[in-house]
C-alpha cells in the first residue's frame, strides 16, 4: 500500500509569530515529506494572518492553508478541533504533526479520537519505515515511525498506525531541529472560508481572562546551563547555581524532581518531560541522572558534572566529573571564573 | 445544587522511583517490582471534585478506574479521603488498549452511569504522559473540554469556570456543564486520608475481593450497601469488541528497547583549588566560557 497523500503541520502562533515548535516540525516535516516523494502543508487557525505564510514557506512548504475568523482566536478546543476534522476528511493527509503543548495536546486527542486515527505523544524521533504484522502478516510499506519513551523514560518504544490516517504524532518544542531550507522558497496559499468548517454550537467555551507572558527564561537557546536536581535541596539552593549561571552569562535549568519539589519554575525543566537543550556547556549539579533528564541534554557539547556521589550515572555522559559538595565546588568556579576571565 | 460528580483515576506502577531491579535482563519492566499507585495528578483531580462536594452539599463522587481488578484499591484510597464509591472497569478484553480504546471503553462506562454534572480526571498519567485520554473521552461523548485546569472557581447556573495553567500564562474558561476538566499537577494537593471514613471504609470491597473475605466478613459487607464497589465488564457497557483492547487500538507497538547511552572518557577533576582553577582556565582558553 503506498499512500501518495501529504504531509500537515498544524502551525501555532501568538502575537502574530509562528512558534517554534511549529517551525521546527515543518523543518522535520519537509525531511519526510521528501522521503515519501509528497508535499509539505501547513494549516494555521485564528486571526489577522495575513503574511503569516511568509515565515513558514521558507521551511519548505508547499501548501499554507489559512483558516481566518476572529472567533478562532485565541485557542480554543471545539472550533479548532472541528476546522482540522473537516479539513482532514476533504484533504486527507497521511501525517499530522503537531506541537506537543498546551494546545496541542489539547486539540490532537479530540481530533484523533473523531478520525479514529491513532495519535502518539511527545514523540522523541520520527522516521519513515516498513512494519510487518506480526499476526497476520501483512506488510506495510513507508510508515511514519512514531518513537517515543515511556514508563518514566525507561524504555524508548518505536509505534506505528498501520491502518488508519492521518498519522497523529506530537512533539514537544526543541526536540528537533529548526532549518530553513531555502528563504525565497514559495507554496501556495489556500484561503478557507471558516464558516464551512466550524458551527456556531461549537463556540462553547468561552475565554474570560487571559494572561500570556513572554517566557522570561530562555534555556533552549542559551549557550551554557548550570541544572541543579533534586539534591540542590531548596528553593534558597538554587539561588548558588543562580550566581553561576549569571556569572558565566547562562540559564539555569533543572531536573523534573527538582521542578516537582517546587524549587525551581517548570519552564527550567530539561529532559523528557521538559525542553531538550544542546548549549555549549551544560554542568550539572547534584543530579544523579536519570534516564529521563539525560535523554534531554545528552548532546551538550561539554557536560561537567559535580555530585557527592562518585558513581551518579550522569557521570559516565560526562566529560569532567567533580566529586564534591555542590555548595562547595561552585563558589570557588565562580571565584576562578572572576579572576582569570578579562 | 447537589452534583453528579466522577472522578477519572488510575492506578499506575510508581514510575518515578524506578530502581535497578525494575528492569529486567532482557531490557522489559519488571512490573512486580514497581509499586502500584494512585496516579498523582488523578488525586489533585479528586481535591477538585471534593472542594465542589464541600461547597455543594449532598454531591456524590463516584470514582471511576479501568484497569485490573486490584485497582480497587484506590477506589478505597479515594473513599477514605472523602469520595462516595467507585467503579472498577475490569475485563480481560480490554487490556493492550491505546489512548483511543482506553477512552471509549470508559466513555462507555460513563454512558451506562449516565446522570452525571461534571468529569474530572488528572492531566496525564505518569506511566504514559500522553494526556490524551481526557481529551478522546470529552469527544466521545460530545462534551466540551477544558485541560491543564489549576483550579476551579466556580459552578453554577449550569457553568463551570476554570482557571487553566498554561505554559506561558493562565487562563481563566467558562464552560457549560457537563463537561470534561483535566486537572494539572499545580492544582492544590489533596487531602489526607480521614481516620474515620478509614474505619468506616476498610471493608469496602469489589465483589471479586468479596469472595475472599471471610464469611462473618462478607455478611458484615452485604449488611452494608456502601461497602460494595462496583466492578463492570465490557459486555455491562456494551461496549463494541471490535473497538477495545489491542483490536480497537490504531496505535501498535513496533519495537521497545530499553534506554542505553554511551558512556564517554570522562575526566575526574579532584575538588580542589589548583585542578579547578585549571578547569576554568581551560574552558576560557577554548572559548566555552568567557
Amino acid at each position: 500500500m503506498t499512500d501518495n497523500n501529504n504531509l500537515i503541520v498544524y502551525c501555532e502562533y501568538e502575537d502574530g509569530k509562528v512558534a517554534d515548535v511549529s517551525l521546527e516540525l515543518l523543518t522535520k516535516g519537509r525531511v519526510l515529506a521528501d522521503r515519501l516523494g509528497v508535499k509539505l502543508e501547513a494549516v494555521v487557525i485564528g486571526d489577522k494572518l495575513d503574511n503569516i505564510e511568509e515565515q513558514i514557506f521558507p521551511y519548505g512548504t508547499d501548501v499554507v492553508y489559512k483558516v481566518e475568523d476572529k472567533r478562532l482566536y485565541p485557542y480554543t478546543s471545539n472550533p479548532h478541533a472541528a476546522v482540522l476534522i473537516n479539513l482532514f476528511k476533504e484533504i486527507k493527509p497521511q501525517i499530522c504533526l503537531m506541537g506537543a503543548t498546551c494546545i496541542g495536546r489539547d486539540l490532537g486527542p479530540r481530533v484523533s479520537s473523531c478520525l479514529h486515527s491513532g495519535l502518539t505523544a511527545d514523540c522523541t524521533a520520527l522516521e519513515i519505515g516498513d512494519h510487518k504484522d506480526p499476526k497476520t502478516g501483512k506488510e506495510y510499506t513507508d510508515l511514519l515511525y512514531q518513537i517515543r519513551p515511556a514508563f518514566g523514560g525507561n524504555i524508548v518504544a518505536t509505534i506505528v498506525n498501520p491502518d488508519c490516517r492521518p498519522q497523529m504524532a506530537t512533539v514537544r518544542e526543541g526536540v528537533m531541529k529548526k532549518e530553513i531550507k531555502d528563504p525565497a522558497y514559495k507554496g501556495e496559499v489556500v484561503a478557507l472560508d471558516a464558516g464551512k468548517y466550524v458551527k456556531p454550537e461549537d463556540f462553547v467555551v468561552e475565554i474570560i481572562d487571559r494572561h500570556i507572558e513572554k517566557s522570561k527564561v530562555n534555556i533552549k537557546n542559551s549557550p551554557i546551563i548550570v541544572a541543579g536536581g533534586y539534591g540542590m535541596g531548596s528553593k534558597e539552593g538554587f539561588d548558588l547555581l543562580f550566581d553561576l549561571a549569571n556569572t558565566l552569562g547562562g540559564e539555569v535549568g533543572a531536573s523534573r524532581a527538582a521542578v516537582d519539589a517546587g524549587f525551581v519554575e517548570h519552564d527550567r525543566q530539561i529532559g523528557q518531560t521538559g525542553v531538550t537543550v544542546r548549549p555549549k556547556l551544560y554542568i550539572a549539579c547534584g543530579i544523579s541522572g536519570q534516564i529521563q533528564h539525560i535523554a534531554g541534554m545528552q548532546e551538550s557539547s561539554i557536560i561537567i558534572s559535580i555530585n557527592n556521589d562518585p558513581n551518579a550515572p550522569i557521570n559516565t555522559i560526562a566529560d569532567y566529573v567533580i566529586t564534591g559538595n555542590v555548595e562547595d565546588v561552585v563558589p570557588k568556579l565562580i571565584k576562578y571564573y572572576k579572576k582569570n576571565s578579562k | 445544587m447537589s452534583l453528579n460528580i466522577i472522578v477519572l483515576a488510575k492506578q499506575v506502577p510508581d514510575t518515578r522511583n524506578v530502581g535497578k531491579d525494575a528492569m529486567k535482563e532482557d531490557g522489559t519492566i519488571n512490573r512486580a517490582a514497581l509499586p502500584a499507585i494512585f496516579n498523582p495528578e488523578d488525586l489533585n483531580a479528586l481535591e477538585q471534585a471534593l472542594r465542589l462536594k464541600d461547597a455543594n452539599p449532598g454531591s456524590t463522587i463516584t470514582l471511576l478506574t479501568m484497569g485490573l481488578p486490584r485497582a480497587s484499591e484506590i477506589i478505597r484510597e479515594a473513599i477514605y479521603r472523602g469520595a462516595d464509591t467507585g467503579i472498577v472497569l475490569t475485563d480481560r478484553t480490554l487490556g493492550g488498549a491505546d489512548t483511543l480504546a482506553t477512552s471509549y471503553s470508559l466513555a462507555q462506562a460513563v454512558k451506562k452511569f449516565g446522570n452525571y454534572d461534571i468529569i474530572l480526571g488528572g492531566r496525564q498519567a505518569i506511566d504514559g504522559d500522553t494526556a490524551q485520554v481526557g481529551p478522546q473521552i470529552a469527544e466521545k461523548l460530545g462534551l466540551p473540554q477544558v485541560t491543564y485546569a489549576e483550579e476551579i472557581l466556580d459552578l453554577k447556573d449550569g457553568k463551570v469556570t476554570v482557571k487553566r495553567r498554561l505554559e506561558s500564562g493562565v487562563e481563566t474558561v467558562v464552560a457549560p456543564l457537563p463537561c470534561v476538566v483535566t486537572v494539572n499537577g499545580s492544582a492544590a494537593e489533596c487531602r489526607p486520608r480521614n481516620a474515620r471514613r478509614i474505619q468506616k471504609y476498610k471493608y469496602a470491597v469489589s465483589p471479586s475481593e468479596k469472595e475472599k473475605l471471610s464469611d462473618d466478613l462478607k455478611a458484615v459487607v452485604e449488611k452494608r450497601p456502601y461497602l460494595n464497589l462496583q466492578e463492570w465488564s465490557a459486555a455491562y457497557v456494551d461496549a463494541d469488541p471490535q473497538q477495545i483492547g489491542l483490536a480497537g487500538s490504531p496505535t501498535k507497538v513496533k519495537a521497545i528497547e530499553n534506554v542505553v547511552f554511551t558512556a564517554k572518557e570522562s575526566r575526574t577533576i579532584e575538588n580542589n583549588d589548583t585542578e579547578l582553577e585549571d578547569l576554568v582556565k581551560e574552558l576560557i582558553a577554548n572559548h566555552t566560557i568567557g
